[in-house]
């Protein structure tokens, strides 16, 4: 039997995604892909993977996978607790930002997320067929991932024998808790002075649609001056647009290509995974910047996940192991055996 | 109304010609849309990761890793200048089966009472136009098309459906469209039309593009059922079906 990944709980909500799909939105096909590009980046090289491989984007906790056909190599990129169950049953920790080598019919558990809720999931040599150039999965047209839909148990996804050295981050990125950057546009003079000042001085709470499509925020509703829908025109993933209610919606990796209400303003890119990771009762504040900041903004992040890629280094034979464990239990938080998200599930 | 080039965000601008349904605005968005493709074919505004035609305007998106607004907006302006103003031609012409009322257009008889006329005109009326196809969007291979005879121009629903069955075929405000995937909507649904809108497997996967003329023709349960079926097992389009190129 070939090595691969056999799903045992897909957890809330996980899918395969890679950096989306280009070229397409011209008939209606968004990128899709992972909604933190960076958590993707990390968890591949981690896995030892191109940095854009196809990996499980993973929403909150549950997800099981189970090694089969041999030992395999993964990673996880967020704030994950995380667990390896062997095959007598016997369960030990292991910390999120660090390749494991999961034995045939071990399994990885992700327990819970300590801060976000998305978490990406490397499997070295992962291999799945593109789909009109992405593996990432667009449920909605049954797109990409295994069979265009959300994982299942049962799915196996093909991979190779581990190899290589395991690695780790030594310092993993916390998310930010600073004010969401916007570009007033392209509809913002659709909508009254008071709009975009309510806009961006009111804390708005994700509600609970949330997911890959947009997030939808509860707070103070925006007016609009006028007309409450345009002729439709196209969107982009970070599009805040405002339907007749007034209550924001960010647009996400899956939302729809273009749409009729008008657009406020628009999320920058290196801000947009933190919406994304914010989770439902969580609050917003947004913050308006020009587009030459905000192109600067896309470059410092680049630099920031360029670095971040750069410090990832293998972890040294047995020795220094320990050493390496240590320390990266002690950024994400010591990881207790009794801890309540120990619990089995 | 002048050319607005609008902000959306670190990586997209949009070039908005107007904010009307209009074969000339159209017209103007596909002629930049056009020059933009065939520089970037020869290798030109390099960064640009795609243009998406709407109605009115086109939104261009890029890597800001790889360039940015002001340099892309520069590169623009003598395309924006060279303009167009011929009313858009080509594309190809077809004619898609639709099976009208019933299960398949749960909304028919309700349009029929609303525009005062009985659901044999309705159906008449929407079939005796050809249709211009827009622009695509909203979801894979959704065709926004129009313009619907004014005796058939409805608001949309006021209460959105969650559940709109793939392949139908639905009218609102001017236009009229079809659902290539089950999904919520707005608009009323008529009938359905067997053919597959889209098809990863296909290269386009689009049925329909931007330019293409669409008339309807009714088609009896029946005949809706072979077809559908005849699709689902992946046979090619029949011939009857097939489109016309137009000069």
């Amino acid at each position: 039997m070939s090595a691969n990944v056999e799903v045992i709980a897909s957890g809330a909500w996980a899918s395969v995604q890679d950096r989306g799909r280009r070229g397409w939105r011209r008939i209606g096909v968004p990128w899709a892909g992972a909604l933190d590009p960076a958590l993707l980046r990390i968890a591949n090289a981690l896995a030892g993977n191109d940095e854009n491989a196809p990996a499980i984007e993973a929403f909150d906790g549950g997800l099981q996978l189970a090694a089969r056909g041999g030992a395999l190599r993964l990673a996880v990129a967020g704030n994950a607790v995380l667990e390896v169950e062997d095959a007598h049953g016997q369960r030990r920790p292991h910390p999120p930002w660090r390749s494991l080598t999961l034995h045939a019919d071990e399994v990885l558990r992700v327990r819970t997320l300590r801060s976000g809720r998305i978490a990406m999931i490397a499997i070295h040599g992962l291999a799945l067929p593109a789909v009109m150039g992405s593996c990432a999965t667009y449920a909605r047209a049954a797109l990409g991932g295994v069979d265009g839909r959300a994982l299942a148990a049962g799915d196996r996804l093909p991979a190779t024998p581990a190899d290589g050295p395991e690695r780790w981050l030594p310092d993993p990125p916390a998310i930010a808790g600073d004010a969401v950057r916007v570009v007033p546009g392209p509809q913002a003079t659709h909508f009254t002075d008071a709009a975009l000042a309510c806009l961006l001085n009111s804390a708005y709470r994700v509600s609970a649609q949330a997911d890959r499509m947009g997030v939808r925020l509860d707070g103070p509703p925006l007016a609009h001056r006028d007309a409450r829908e345009i002729v439709s025109d196209a969107t982009v993933p970070g599009s805040i647009q405002v339907p007749g209610n007034g209550l924001p919606i960010v647009l996400l990796a899956d939302a729809q290509t273009a749409g009729g209400y008008p657009k406020i303003a628009t999320v920058i890119g290196a801000d947009l995974a933190r919406v994304a990771q914010c989770r439902p009762g969580e609050t917003l504040r947004f913050a308006a910047v020009d587009v030459p900041t905000a192109e600067a903004a896309a470059r410092a992040a680049e630099a920031t996940t360029r670095s971040l890629l750069a410090s990832i280094r293998p972890l040294a034979e047995a020795g220094a192991d320990h050493a390496a464990l240590y320390h990266a239990n002690l950024i994400g938080g010591v990881v207790h055996a009794l801890a309540p998200e120990y619990r089995p599930l | 109304m002048t050319v607005r080039l609008l902000d959306a965000g670190d990586a997209a601008f949009t070039i908005e010609f107007g904010d009307a349904i209009d074969p000339l605005l159209l017209a103007q968005v596909n002629a930049l849309d056009a020059a933009i493709a065939q520089r970037r074919a020869a290798g030109e505004l390099a960064g640009v990761i795609e243009t998406v035609p709407t109605f009115r305007s086109l939104t261009v998106l890029y890597d800001p890793l790889l360039t940015g607004r002001a340099s892309l907006q520069a590169a623009l302006a003598p395309l924006l200048a060279a303009g167009a103003a011929k009313a858009p031609g080509g594309g190809r012409r077809w004619r898609l089966p639709v099976c009208y009322g019933g299960d398949h257009g749960a909304d028919l008889d309700a349009c029929a009472a609303a525009l005062g006329m009985d659901r044999e005109t309705l159906i008449g009326l929407h079939e005796a136009s050809e249709y211009r196809v827009y622009m695509m969007g909203f979801m894979p291979g959704f065709p926004f098309m129009g313009d619907l005879p004014e005796a058939l121009r409805l608001p949309r629903r006021s209460e959105p459906r969650l559940r709109v069955p793939a392949g139908s075929v639905a009218m609102a405000t001017a236009l009229t469209a079809i659902y290539p995937w089950e999904s919520p909507g707005g608009w009323h649904l008529l009938g359905r039309c067997p053919l597959r809108l889209f098809d990863a497997r296909r290269s386009p996967p689009a049925l329909l593009a931007p330019g293409d003329r669409v008339r309807f023709v009714a088609v009896s349960a029946t005949e809706y059922d072979c077809l559908d079926a005849a699709q689902r097992a992946g046979d090619d389009l029949p011939a009857e079906w097939l489109p016309e190129a137009t000069p």
